[in-house]
């Protein structure tokens, strides 16, 4: 598999230290790259780290995405693990000591080598450091802050770096990481503690929640720091994020969204990440599955951007007498669905709030909404130019007297079936082909 | 446009500020005009149509006007102060951003922008208000939608670029962007890359710009042609440049997972008339096979290849 394209006697002009067997670094990528791309987290924005000395990169705007792979997800930072050597053996992970694969590490000296010389070529963001743990949590710690300092002050690199925190890590080494970091993050793993202690038993939230709090102050005391003092270090501007694994656990989506929301109120994160199980080992306690389930995921990071960005709570998009998202249509029409009532809502007068609310209407074009009636009353030839998808909003909304059928005629059956079945439906391929495999299964 | 937390900012959109219509009627015959193809060429024309009040029946550059038979067109030689005094003015209507919008405007090469720009600036100079949002009107929402084509082929830019490195510790990279878009990449490039000299060159414009690690220009190649970034000839390449390249493809196709494969995604995402400048996506004899870390699963051979969804194409 491991096909060597350039002879191991070639000793190249290095940067940092030479590049003795170009073969090995190679297979050493493959292993570490490979391992590290079960972690969803891919933005590279947020981070307010200026090129002021003259050196390389620049991470101050908005985050880059350089390529996409096949399965359509972006590689934006050189995301990769120090190494894939555990102690730990959490059931749901590639890498854990259990599981019979190769193992590589890489040396700090390679980390920068290949960071820099990526970033040079316009290839990568910056760096996304992660790691299995080795001898100790402090240990490979230790060797990752080793790492990002080097960047940051021998080769004055300024792009983005965004530091997996090793659980069970001193709070020193974390608030060192901070200091060269843009990003840190501390994955929750599973949606509740009783699934943790089932499938990662070595660990535990308190370990997690720990240092996820000590990251929440450092940016807090740093921003007030910031407020006060002209020279300050920075602590970790793009803030920290977290990931959980869905379907490796009997979680309810009622479940994962209150967690999410405790977590974004709570900890002030960023960003939750939703990563569908993807079945890696073959273990009893973990559900057969042959497909991620990546509908789900879909729905949750549909989810997650109603409460973010449209003002919704999570107990009003899921209840428990409806524990979990509907995988046919979005959330926001779910929702609309079930409080017909409210609609349809008059876009020429409405809250811009509720306009946000109307499925179909995005939060661009509610601003655009809400700016353009202030020339003139709108109508729907005009909704449809701004951007509105008229397919769904239809239903919900009138403007100058214009509208469908009231929603108040129609069932929650028909508006659904016109909508996912009717003229000018387009369901994603992915979707109908998943949920033919649903059916086949059932 | 990035998205903000609702959470966080929930100001009401300010009233906009009442505005003084004041702008001359055009009543003199309306002209065919043409200009040098630059920006200030058209910012000249704009000025001249209002000296003369009048109104462009078109627009076009010098070297492709196509006018009627019997039509003089009037040619405008770009006035530096003419332009500046437009383009100081539009502040007046407008705000800057709206101002720079009209470049970008420019910048798109759509076949309509004189004449949108003068629809634009006409709509703005006899409007009581601001109209930037007034997105119930055509013109408005064509410059808003051609400004935000400009902003994704510019972002596009800002990612696809791959420079090689070479010999000379130059890293030179070639783009074919749909848009005029070297202009507004310059400064994101300038200051990311501010310890490196580099070149990037816009192989279907003919020029390109060069950071000499001091300052940014344009240049251009006395051979019009241009140079593909493979015709750079494997000797002037750093030694260690075929390393990374091999390098960054092994990365690219060991990041993939192949069980979510999504072809129609990765292909909306990244076009495939940008691959050919791709490294990654360059046809090539060898691809990584992802690494072999699943433990088979009971009864069921569960290696990575079988498991893919098929192609949603």
């Amino acid at each position: 598999m491991l096909v060597p394209l350039w002879p191991l006697y070639i000793t190249f002009k290095a940067e940092s230290q030479p590049f003795l067997m170009n073969e090995r670094i190679q297979e050493k990528l493959s292993i570490l790259a490979d391992a590290a791309k079960y972690d969803a987290s891919c933005s590279s924005s947020g981070a307010k780290r200026k090129n002021e000395n003259k050196g390389l990169g620049n991470a101050e705007g908005m985050g880059i995405c350089h390529s996409y792979t096949e399965d359509g997800r972006c590689v934006s930072l050189l995301k990769i693990l120090l190494t894939n050597h555990c102690i730990f053996d959490c059931a749901y992970c590639v890498s854990r000591r259990s599981n019979d694969v190769k193992r590589a590490a890489f040396t700090v000296d390679e980390v920068v080598d290949l960071t820099i010389n990526f970033y040079r070529r316009n290839y990568i963001e910056g760096l996304f450091l992660s790691s299995g743990i080795f001898s100790s949590p402090d240990y490979t710690m230790e060797r990752l802050v080793r790492i990002v300092k080097k960047l940051r002050t021998e080769h004055k690199f300024n792009g983005y770096i965004h530091v997996k925190t090793i659980p069970g890590a001193s709070e020193e080494l974390i608030a060192e990481a901070g200091l060269y970091a843009d990003r840190l993050s501390v994955n929750i793993e599973l949606p509740s503690e009783l699934a943790l202690q089932n499938l990662a038993p070595e660990k535990n939230y308190q370990e997690i929640l720990t240092p996820m709090s000590q990251i929440r102050d450092g940016i807090a005391q740093n921003k007030e720091e910031k407020a006060l003092f002209k020279k300050v270090p920075n602590f970790a501007t793009a803030g920290q994020t977290t990931q959980l694994i869905v379907g490796a656990s009997a979680e309810t989506d009622l479940q994962i969204i209150k967690l999410t929301d405790s977590l974004y109120q709570g900890y002030g994160l960023k960003r939750v990440y939703y990563s569908g199980y993807i079945p890696v080992t073959d273990d009893a306690r973990l559900p057969q599955v042959t497909q991620p389930p990546v509908i789900r995921e879909h729905r949750l990071y549909q989810t997650d951007w109603l409460m973010r960005f449209y003002g919704f709570q999570a107990d009003e998009i899921l209840d428990p007498a409806h524990p979990h998202l509907d995988l046919e249509i979005d959330p926001k029409l779910a929702w609309a669905l079930r409080n017909r009532h409210v609609f349809p809502v008059d876009v020429n007068t409405a809250e811009f709030e509720m306009i946000l609310r109307i499925p179909g209407v995005g939060a661009r074009s509610a601003k655009r909404i809400v700016a353009a009636r202030r020339f003139a009353k709108l109508n729907m030839e005009t909704l449809r130019q701004l951007g509105v998808v008229l397919k769904r909003a239809k239903y919900f909304l009138t403007c100058q007297g214009e509208h469908q059928p009231l929603i108040g005629e129609l069932t929650e059956q028909q508006v659904r079936r016109q909508i996912l079945f009717g003229a000018g439906s387009v369901r994603s391929a992915l979707i109908t082909q998943q949920l033919d495999l649903f059916a086949q299964a059932s | 446009m990035p998205l903000k937390p609702i959470r966080r900012s929930t100001t009401a959109l300010a009233p906009a500020a009442p505005r003084r219509a004041g702008a001359p009627l055009l009543t003199a015959a309306p002209r065919d005009y043409t200009y040098d193809g630059t920006f200030e060429g058209l910012l000249t024309v704009l000025f001249t149509v209002y000296d003369w009040r009048a109104a462009p029946n078109s627009i076009q550059p010098e070297a492709t006007a196509q006018v009627g038979l019997f039509a003089q067109p009037a040619h405008r030689e770009t006035d530096e102060a003419q332009a500046a005094r437009v383009w100081e003015g539009l502040l007046k209507t407008m705000d800057q951003e709206a101002r720079t919008r009209l470049y970008h405007v420019f910048l798109s090469e759509d076949a309509d922008r004189e004449m949108l720009i003068f629809r634009y600036v006409d709509l703005a100079l006899r409007a009581a208000q601001d109209i930037a949002e007034n997105y119930a009107n055509a013109d408005v929402r064509r410059v808003q939608r051609l400004a935000q084509m400009m902003f994704r082929e510019k972002h596009r830019m800002e990612a696809f670029v791959r420079f090689e490195k070479t010999q000379d510790e130059l890293f030179h990279a070639t783009i074919e962007p749909d848009m005029d878009v070297l202009p507004l990449i310059a400064a994101h490039f300038t200051k990311r890359y501010a310890d490196q000299r580099w070149l990037i060159y816009d192989r279907r414009r003919h020029y390109g710009l060069y950071y000499d690690l001091t300052r940014t220009d344009i240049v251009q190649f006395e051979n019009p042609t241009g140079r593909k970034s493979t015709d750079i000839s494997a000797t002037v390449l750093d030694e260690r440049e075929p390393l990374f390249k091999h390098l960054w493809r092994a990365y690219f196709d060991h990041v993939n997972i192949p069980e979510r494969k999504n072809l129609k995604l990765h292909r909306r995402h990244m076009p495939l008339r940008y691959w050919k400048y791709l490294s990654e996506k360059q046809p090539r004899e060898q691809r990584f096979e992802p690494i072999q870390n699943k433990q088979a699963i009971a009864g069921k051979e569960v290696s990575a290849g079988q498991k893919q969804l098929p192609a949603p194409e």
